[in-house]
């Protein structure tokens, strides 16, 4: 039989060079790809942020010769800008809080890397994520990887069927410390490099920092619901629904209790704050859904699980598909819920749909 | 073997006692060869470690000498190579030079009207003149003596690290005040290099220190490196006739075939006045990194254009230099032709071409 080609994406980090590994084990002809995404990288990684500095390329490089794949690195830097800078930006700006992680699987990742792939010959993209494919009568279903720490369905959730075809995740039976002892055990140098999180575009780590820089930071009121100024902010787009520090009110609640953002208004520029119970959420209206699989039969009331976050637990819900609208109707309140962050929904540990949030009650 | 050869041999060529001074003798020696084949004097050689350090040297010190006399203007092309550009670069930020760059055309020549006019502008005002002898990209030799010619007394460097081994050059017949050389391009170890340097003339050093070559440039020799540049440019000098006739003809050769397979595309820069071995081909509406990546699958070696720091290709300056759109630019590849290729090898990429190129164009996203 002849081998089926690969590219993996090699970010520089622990994980994807493992998967590559593996994927050279298990008979795929591999190649090493690492994704620029920055036109204007940073030389050098600071703590554990960012997968797109120089260092990280020639981290992902000397991994490739390592396992001995041939290796080059791709100019996404374009595509990531609009695909995933722009659409970060453009959600604060609309009061939403993003995903970006979600959106570069849905646009980079499985999108632009993939169909270049195949157009070029290959036959998938393997990458370090932690979930597991399964082959299924209507072809390949997404499910959660075996370390539930580690469980990166929710933002894989995004893509499509056909995306899923052609995604292999070779770490998605394994727990990260086993990756790590196997990268060391492979004599790959990545195994003591730090795990990297936050926003990779946002090398400083301060998120409310850089998108005043990009967004301004016009000061405006902060309100309780029934509109009475409690205090000012400085620039609506830094806060996030259930945030409660940073706030600064000068007024303090008649019965003392902490305040949090319930509500962002980006034209009257306004936080609208309230109680933890104000928080409460228990219908979440999302769309437009992403079906990982077949998708459900209009109107009829289903039961799942809901994830709202992407380390978040799975909540008990009733869910169903209206046509446009996924609507999921939670057995418990979940509290602090932001539009814009993506609601999945699982079939045990079947990832069905995903959709972004837009509205909550 | 020059090489392998002088690693055995103990002993600093600084030194006094006789290992140092057996080191020393070999060291001469190659600088005695080393000047034959580059039609200079032996003082003239100023060892060091690579091209770019020897063109860093050459502009930045011959700046400096202009800039005591308030010269400070630089003329150069617009498609140097980076290693040229830089330090130009560089003075212009730090140290206050004007640059002027004279164009050049869509075969890869300079404007020698404009060059003219250039130096008649300017004239006193010049610290230098840096002109490449022959491009890397596109390998169109320019007309160095007529540079010369135009800067009068104008100190001009080149940079013939192209051409060195490969065309006839010679720095005393060709006037020049400095010329950078490097030992890998004619088939010599990698890290030595030389800056040819008028005798007589001091510039600034770069590195201090032991002052081993002339003052002028520092560091302990590299004796088996030097030694094996010498061997290797000898080698290419003797043999230049008969490997240019060979790589012409598989030159001719590839473009035809390629040609034969992929109808729409266009050779850069001239096939008359160029070194032999290199073959800049653009192929329309591909993306050249798809193009690479498929080929080294098939056991084809090519390049693209430049890379950033962080391995990502960027534009070529050369080729956007020479009018080519950016999209023409990043559908470019530069095959490196030496006499030890084959027609047979060339057989092997016009049989995979042409798929390469369909599979490239899909993957583009260029219409």
């Amino acid at each position: 039989m002849k081998k089926l080609k690969v590219i993996a994406a090699m970010s520089g980090g622990v994980d994807s060079a493992v998967a590559a590994a593996r994927a050279v084990d298990a008979g795929y002809e591999v190649v090493g790809v690492h994704l620029a995404l920055s036109s204007n990288p940073q030389k050098y990684r600071s703590g554990a942020r960012g997968c797109c500095t120089i260092e990280d390329s020639h981290d992902a490089r000397r991994a490739a010769d390592v396992i001995g794949i041939p290796f080059y690195i791709w100019d996404m830097a374009e595509e990531f800008h609009k695909g995933v800078v722009e659409n970060f930006l453009s959600e604060y700006q609309s009061g939403r809080t993003p995903n970006p992680c979600l959106r570069c699987n849905e646009k980079i990742k499985f999108e632009a890397v993939l169909d270049r792939a195949k157009a070029l010959g290959f036959d998938g993209v393997v990458t370090g994520h932690y979930a597991i494919t399964k082959e299924g009568d209507d072809g390949k279903t997404l499910h959660r990887a075996a370390d539930p720490e580690k469980d990166q369905s929710y933002v894989l959730a995004v893509l499509r069927t056909d995306q899923i075809e052609g995604a292999i995740f070779p770490l998605g039976d394994t727990v990260k410390t086993d990756t790590r002892k196997e990268a060391k055990e492979r004599g790959l140098f990545v195994a003591y490099k730090p795990d990297s999180h936050d926003i990779c575009f946002v090398p400083s780590g301060d998120n409310a920092g850089w998108l005043r820089e990009r967004l301004g930071s016009e000061t405006g009121d902060i309100v309780d619901q029934e509109g009475k100024k409690l205090g000012e902010h400085k620039g609506a787009y830094t806060y996030t629904i259930g945030q409660r520090r940073g706030l600064n009110l000068t007024v303090p609640d008649k019965s003392g209790e902490p305040r949090y953002v319930l509500k962002i208004e980006p034209k009257s520029n306004t936080v609208v704050v309230g109680t933890h119970e104000e928080l409460a959420i228990n219908i979440i209206i999302a769309t437009p859904p992403t079906w990982c699989g077949p998708a459900p039969e209009i109107n009829k009331e289903l039961r799942g699980f809901a994830q709202v976050r992407a380390h978040g637990a799975p909540l008990a819900t009733s869910y169903k598909f209206d046509g446009t609208n996924l609507i999921a109707n939670l057995d418990q309140p979940v509290f602090g819920l932001a539009t814009g962050q993506a609601l999945v929904i699982y079939d045990g540990d079947r990832v069905v749909g995903s959709a972004t949030i837009c509205e909550t009650i | 073997m020059a090489l392998t050869k002088q690693l055995k041999k103990l002993g600093n060529a600084s030194s006094l006692h006789s290992a140092g001074r057996s080191v020393r003798k070999d060291l001469e020696a190659a600088r005695e060869e080393l000047a034959t084949a580059a039609g200079c004097a032996p003082s003239e050689i100023i060892f060091t470690s690579t091209g770019t350090e020897a063109n860093n040297l050459a502009i930045k010190g011959l700046f400096w000498n202009g800039a005591k006399n308030n010269k400070k203007v630089i003329i150069t092309s617009t498609f140097e190579h980076h290693a040229v550009m830089d330090p130009i670069v560089w003075l212009a930020e730090h140290e206050g030079a004007i640059v002027v760059g004279i164009n050049v055309d869509r075969k890869g020549f300079i404007d020698f009207k404009e060059l003219a006019e250039a130096v008649e502008k300017h004239k006193d005002n010049i610290a230098l003149i840096s002109i490449m002898h022959s491009n890397n990209e596109v390998g169109s030799i320019q007309d160095i003596a007529e540079v010369v010619k135009i800067a009068g007394d104008i100190p001009v460097h080149s940079d013939c690290v192209q051409s060195f081994g490969k065309v006839d050059l010679s720095f005393k017949k060709l006037g020049l005040t400095a010329a950078t050389i490097s030992a890998h391009k004619v088939g010599g170890p990698l890290g030595v290099a030389a800056l040819i340097l008028k005798k007589g003339l001091d510039i600034e050093p770069i590195l201090h220190g032991g002052g081993q070559e002339r003052d002028i440039r520092s560091g302990t020799f590299n004796a088996p490196g030097i030694v094996a540049f010498a061997a290797a440019a000898t080698d290419a000098v003797a043999n230049k006739k008969e490997r240019d006739l060979k790589i012409r003809q598989l030159k001719e050769e590839l473009i035809t075939t390629i040609k034969k397979n992929v109808s729409d595309i266009w050779v850069n820069g001239d096939l008359e006045n160029c070194l032999p071995g290199i073959v800049s081909i653009t192929f329309p509406k591909t993306d050249s990194e798809g193009l690479l990546l498929l080929l080294d699958a098939e056991g084809i070696a090519c390049s693209t254009g430049s890379a950033c720091s962080a391995g990502v290709q960027r534009p070529s300056h050369v080729l956007l230099a020479m009018g080519l759109s950016e999209d023409e630019t990043t559908s470019t590849l530069r095959f490196s032709l030496s006499y030890t290729n084959t027609i047979n090898e060339i057989a092997k990429l016009g049989a995979v071409i042409a798929s390469v190129v369909a599979r490239s164009k899909a993957a583009s996203g260029k219409s």
